[in-house]
């Protein structure tokens, strides 16, 4: 299977990323080769195998429902490119 | 012979009689990183005005008389993926270049209470990503054995500085492969403990399944010291593993009599023939000492590459999702919206080489693609994981080497990711396994050092230390110095 530039700029409109000209050419020829060479999977059957997500025996980490100190609010801010009122300011979310 | 060439308890030795302050230790530190580090690139940021400072606290504490913490008065450089409060953490990224962390990580937290002096924040691959210490944002670390090579990667400037003397010990983190890899170029020992052994609580993530903290040292007793002060529970990483920690320290007897080694048929395919003979002449050392070893094979380890670089990107593409510029990091803010500050601010603060990594890990997590590439890999992971679980129902440790080749030139293989990626595979595996394993200087070609490779089981770190002990009590590659 192979990418297609159009490809290359839909994933990366997913990924909040703009490409120029230059770098969707070269992702597009280097993502082409990776993903051929990924493709070595398909040798291997894997019907019937489990996947393995983590290699530990991962179980919901609970602490008791006891209120106990957090960051305060001064060292949150600390480093936000800009915050005003207690809160983090961003341009307008709608036009 | 210089204070660097001092063990830690000949170290420890002369604190405790006067011969020695920590500020003559520290300040010699700094010494070899003014000397030295224009040219090798090891550190972005450097702690001289605190460490300093600290170490006159801990020589009032000698004074004092009072007992000293395992690693007391050792300065320890940190690879700049570890958050340390402030004290500036960049992960070798523009995005990052001006993060200013508010909490220590776990394992910092941890390296102060066993007394070490941070001397500062090593250089990295961005984000930890990439084999050769090229995709730092701010420069490239070189490597002390020849300047016009690569240290490895991605904890290139962890590896280098130790082999140039400008550091007692490192702290790295390994993914695929970046704290082994380019200890075994630059000729010193590096150790990635068991998934969950060492806490990730503080750890700029890159993988999370993956990523695991370990020491880079200039020998093995360094390295078993510099664990026992950093492996152990810790709540605030809900992946790590509580279990109980041996003493690595007393681990290291020497004896490998009867010890069984599996030597892998795939890890010796191939590679080139120079570390190849420096590995089977490690082989024959240990074998002198009682050890006995077979021929064995791990039959999905040409599959690893391609598993790896599957998961590692979308698992990266996703913690990376956080870097948007709105909490923390650089805001390119050209007036539009939301949406076009997320956009602006990830293209213009990512390198190359993250870009590729979130464009594949996202393509494999999209619709349509996840269970042809992201499912297969993980699937893939488990008959890797049960190559290992079986090899080690009738061995003790697996032996190989740690990277298929030494060093190779700056530049030479910056264009061409997939090659890069295939150097990782001997350490992938492993990685992908979730099992201990560690890099030792075993022999030189042409000049370069090699790195024998030493796997253990899930949390034996200590037959791992032991095995790789007595290796180095009969050698001396570890003793040699580049010449800078």
């Amino acid at each position: 299977m192979s990418i297609q530039s159009k490809d290359v700029e839909y994933v990366a409109k997913l990924a909040r990323l703009n490409l120029s000209d230059q770098e969707r050419e070269t992702f597009t020829e280097q993502l082409n080769a990776i993903l051929q060479y990924a493709e070595k999977l398909n040798e291997l059957d894997t019907d019937g195998v489990e996947p393995t997500t983590h290699v530990l025996r991962l179980s919901n980490v609970m602490r008791d429902d006891v209120v106990h100190e957090s960051l305060s609010q001064e060292k949150v801010f600390r480093n936000a490119p800009e915050e005003e009122d207690g809160q983090f300011k961003v341009p307008a979310v709608l036009e | 012979m210089t204070l660097f060439d001092l063990t830690l308890q000949e170290l420890h030795n002369q604190f405790r009689s006067k011969e020695l302050s920590v500020t003559d230790v520290v300040g010699e530190a700094f010494a070899k990183i003014r000397e030295r580090d224009e040219r090798v690139g090891a550190y972005l940021t450097l702690n001289e005005e605190e460490a300093r400072a600290q170490a006159a606290r801990l020589d009032d504490k000698l004074v004092q008389g009072d007992s000293l913490g395992l690693l007391f008065g050792l300065p320890v450089g940190i690879k700049d993926n570890m958050v340390t409060e402030g004290l500036r953490t960049t992960c070798a990224s523009q995005f990052l270049s001006n993060y200013n962390p508010i909490y220590d990580a776990t394992v910092v937290s941890k390296l102060k209470l066993a007394e070490s002096v941070n001397v500062g924040k090593l250089n990295m691959d961005e984000f930890a990503m990439g084999g050769s210490n090229e995709n730092s944002s701010f420069h490239p670390v070189r490597n002390p054995w020849d300047l016009s090579r690569v240290p490895g990667g991605s904890s290139g400037g962890s590896a280098a500085a130790v082999a140039a003397g400008e550091a007692y010990f490192t702290l790295g983190s390994d993914t695929g492969g970046s704290i082994r890899q380019p200890a075994s170029y630059c000729g010193v020992v590096g150790l990635k403990p068991t998934y969950g052994l060492v806490s990730r609580y503080g750890l700029v993530a890159f993988a999370s399944s993956l990523d695991q903290i370990g020491p880079i040292t200039k020998n093995v007793e360094d390295a078993a010291y510099a664990l026992q002060a950093i492996a152990g529970y810790d709540p605030k990483d809900s992946t790590s593993a509580n279990v109980e920690i041996p003493s690595y320290v007393s681990a290291l007897t020497g004896d490998v009599k009867g010890l069984r080694i599996a030597v892998p048929k795939e890890y010796l395919d191939g590679i080139d023939p120079q570390v190849k003979a420096a590995v089977l002449e490690a082989l024959r050392v240990l074998e002198s000492l009682g050890a006995v070893w077979e021929e064995v094979s791990l039959p999905h380890t040409e599959y690893a590459v391609a598993a790896y670089y599957l998961l590692a990107s979308s698992e990266a593409s996703s913690n990376l999702s956080r870097f948007d510029g709105v909490r923390y990091g650089v805001r390119v803010d050209n007036g539009g919206n939301l949406l076009d500050l997320y956009h602006q601010s990830r293209s213009q603060g990512f390198g190359s080489e993250v870009k590729r990594r979130i464009m594949l890990g996202t393509y494999s997590l999209s619709s349509g693609y996840y269970d042809a590439y992201y499912l297969k890999a993980q699937k893939v992971r488990t008959l890797i994981k049960q190559d290992f679980d079986q090899t080690f129902q009738n061995y003790d440790v697996i032996i190989g080497p740690t990277a298929p080749t030494t060093a190779f030139p700056l530049g030479s293989q910056v264009d061409d990711p997939l090659t890069m990626y295939l150097n990782d595979i001997l350490t992938i595996p492993v990685s992908l396994a979730g099992v201990p394993a560690l890099s030792v200087p075993c022999g030189f070609a042409e000049g370069l050092p090699v790195g024998l490779q030493i796997i253990g089981k899930a949390f034996d770190e200590s037959t791992v230390l032991r095995v790789a002990h007595a290796f180095e009590a009969h050698t001396d590659h570890h003793k040699q110095r580049p010449s800078l």
